[in-house]
């Protein structure tokens, strides 16, 4: 883990924060762990070898860094739980992960569009929270920025290859779009946890993160020739536990092993 | 040399420099069947490790724990890597991957039949790591130093990987054998299943094997199918005991004036029926892989005129 920045105060996050902060490295650890595992289901069946590769690391870094969050949330809670019970014994309505994550692979068009619009949240939060007062996130966040830019890169990337390649691209990209687009919101709607630490300056003003994504989202339509999505009525319950009915599928697959055998060492 | 070259044929010449361990690099003339046989193996090992992902991709979304996750992914990821060095390797000797993907598609060519076995248990995991690629790695470490320069290089950078991966699978048994008899049943049972179909990797007996004494000849294969089994029993036996594990053939036993173990009779009914296509997994695995390849065609074709519009606007703005 890389070492804070310098002028990062040591501790400047309240004491009452501390209680914010919990549910909200846990949101973040779900999120990436969630988005990893859907990633991970790719291996093996990527349309192209090189791309294969691409998704498979793209899941290795998200898994790590959603291991970083757990390993913190579990010293904040400090109740012994470990970054493993975290996520496998925990049900879908305790998960806070934001439903776009959770939302199946669908086609490889499917799966780039849901990558794109979680990348350019997550690389512009990643870029603020480096520079935050908690130290521990801003650790995480400093490694894992360099892993997002590289995200957002080959996601922006084949959203305009897709728009701007064939003509059967483009019509799965728009179908993604009309499937997809309505889950984008719900990143940058602050939830009453994420609100409580914006007013104490741990987490930025989403407002101003979405100045920075749209304004990514405005020249990537445009090189991918595709018109800007009419913004759409936004889907919001993920981060505070009320999800789609696929997340329960996915935890069933990912828990299977620590609920048929609870409490042994793998 | 400028003598030799007058008397000897190009196959004299050839295989004089096999025989002085030179090796052979793409733009060497080489004997046709040479060419051939490179082909068709270095293809089969990149098919491999293609076909190879699907068993232990099966169980990445349901690894017990977040770090085995992370390096069951890892592991599965590294070998679409070595799937990408070896089919680039075998483009050296010019043929394309399209060909070689279209070969493995219609069953024209083959892969390991090891990957025609299902994994039911998280054990299968530890199995295919500390058997499956240990017994890879006793074909593969010879393969660097095989007469080929590209396979040869591309093998190095493999191996590295796969003693590594060999190592994880060990860890996975031995934690599974020092935790609950559960565990440990798991371990025997996935063991039980596995251990005949790795011996099987190393090939038909010596007696029929037709293409060895050409590879060996050839230096492109250095041991026969024979020795490297025995090599691999005589690895295996003393850790499994270390793990608390009974090999499945109760014909183990050391020979002291062999010293190595002498074994049972593999099935070889077995063997040819999955080298046909009749193992359990043989029809989902190649399924498998044309799935993806079809499913992909809509990608590919979007990134190749993507790419072809790019440069039509690049040259127009120059």
């Amino acid at each position: 883990m890389s070492a804070p920045l310098p002028e990062t105060p040591a501790t400047s996050v309240p004491a009452a924060a501390s209680n914010q902060l919990f549910p909200f490295v846990l949101q973040l650890a779900d999120t990436s762990l969630i988005l990893a595992h859907r990633l991970s289901e790719w291996c093996g069946h990527g349309p192209v070898l090189e791309q294969d590769l691409a998704l498979a690391n793209i899941a290795l870094d998200l898994l790590g860094e959603a291991r970083s969050y757990y390993q913190y949330a579990a010293e904040l809670e400090g109740q012994g739980r470990t970054e493993d019970d975290l996520a496998y014994l925990r049900s879908a309505v305790e998960y806070r992960n934001p439903l776009l994550v959770e939302q199946p692979n669908g086609d490889f068009a499917h799966t780039i569009l849901r990558q794109f619009l979680f990348d350019n949240f997550h690389y512009h939060l990643l870029r603020k929270l480096k520079d935050g007062p908690d130290t521990q996130l801003a650790a995480i966040a400093e490694k894992s920025v360099k892993e997002a830019a590289y995200h957002l890169k080959w996601s922006s990337e084949w959203v305009i290859r897709l728009g701007d390649g064939t003509d059967e691209s483009r019509k799965r990209l728009d179908k993604a779009i009309a499937t997809l687009w309505r889950f984008g919101g719900e990143l940058t709607t602050p939830t009453a946890t994420e609100t409580a630490l914006q007013e104490i300056g741990v987490l930025p003003d989403y407002a101003a993160l979405l100045a920075e994504m749209q304004a990514h989202t405005a020249h990537v339509f445009a090189e991918a020739t595709v018109p800007l999505p009419a913004p759409a009525f936004a889907q919001l319950g993920g981060k505070t536990g009320r999800h789609t009915e696929h997340l329960g599928y996915l935890l069933s697959e990912l828990q299977y092993m620590q609920r048929t055998y609870p409490g042994l060492t793998w | 040399m400028e003598t030799l070259e007058k008397v000897l044929t190009p196959e004299e010449q050839f295989q004089a420099r096999i025989d002085a361990d030179v090796r052979i690099e793409p733009k060497d003339w080489m004997p046709d069947a040479y060419r051939k046989t490179l082909i068709r193996q270095i293809s089969q090992h990149a098919h491999s490790e293609l076909v190879g992902m699907l068993p232990e991709g099966n169980w990445i979304t349901r690894a017990p724990s977040l770090k085995r996750k992370s390096i069951l992914l890892a592991k599965v990821q590294d070998e679409a890597g070595h799937g990408l060095y070896l089919y680039s390797a075998a483009e050296t000797l010019g043929t394309t991957r399209d060909q070689m993907l279209a070969d493995l598609h219609s069953g024209k060519a083959k892969y390991s039949s090891i990957f025609n076995y299902p994994t039911l248990s998280w054990a299968d995991m530890g199995c295919v790591g500390w058997l499956v690629d240990g017994a890879a790695i006793l074909n593969q470490v010879p393969l660097c130093r095989t007469s080929y320069g590209p396979y040869a290089r591309a093998m190095v950078r493999v191996c590295k990987e796969e003693s590594f991966h060999q190592r994880q699978g060990f860890e996975v048994m031995q934690t599974l054998c020092e935790g609950a008899p559960v565990q440990k049943e798991m371990a025997q049972e996935a063991l039980n299943r596995w251990w005949w179909p790795t011996l099987m990797m190393f090939g038909p007996k010596d007696a029929d094997s037709p293409n060895t004494a050409q590879s060996m000849n050839w230096r492109i294969k250095r041991f026969t199918n024979d020795e490297l089994r025995q090599k691999f029993v005589d690895m295996m036996v003393p850790q499994a005991e270390f793990l608390g594990l009974t090999v499945p053939d109760p014909a183990v036993k050391w020979n002291e004036e062999r010293q190595a173990y002498d074994f049972g009779e593999v099935n070889w009914d077995e063997f040819w029926a999955v080298v046909k296509g009749n193992g359990l997994c043989n029809h989902e695995r190649l399924q498998a892989r044309v799935q993806a390849h079809e499913d992909g065609a809509w990608v590919r074709e979007a990134a190749n005129a993507h790419a072809a519009k790019r440069a039509a606007r690049e040259a127009v703005a120059a």
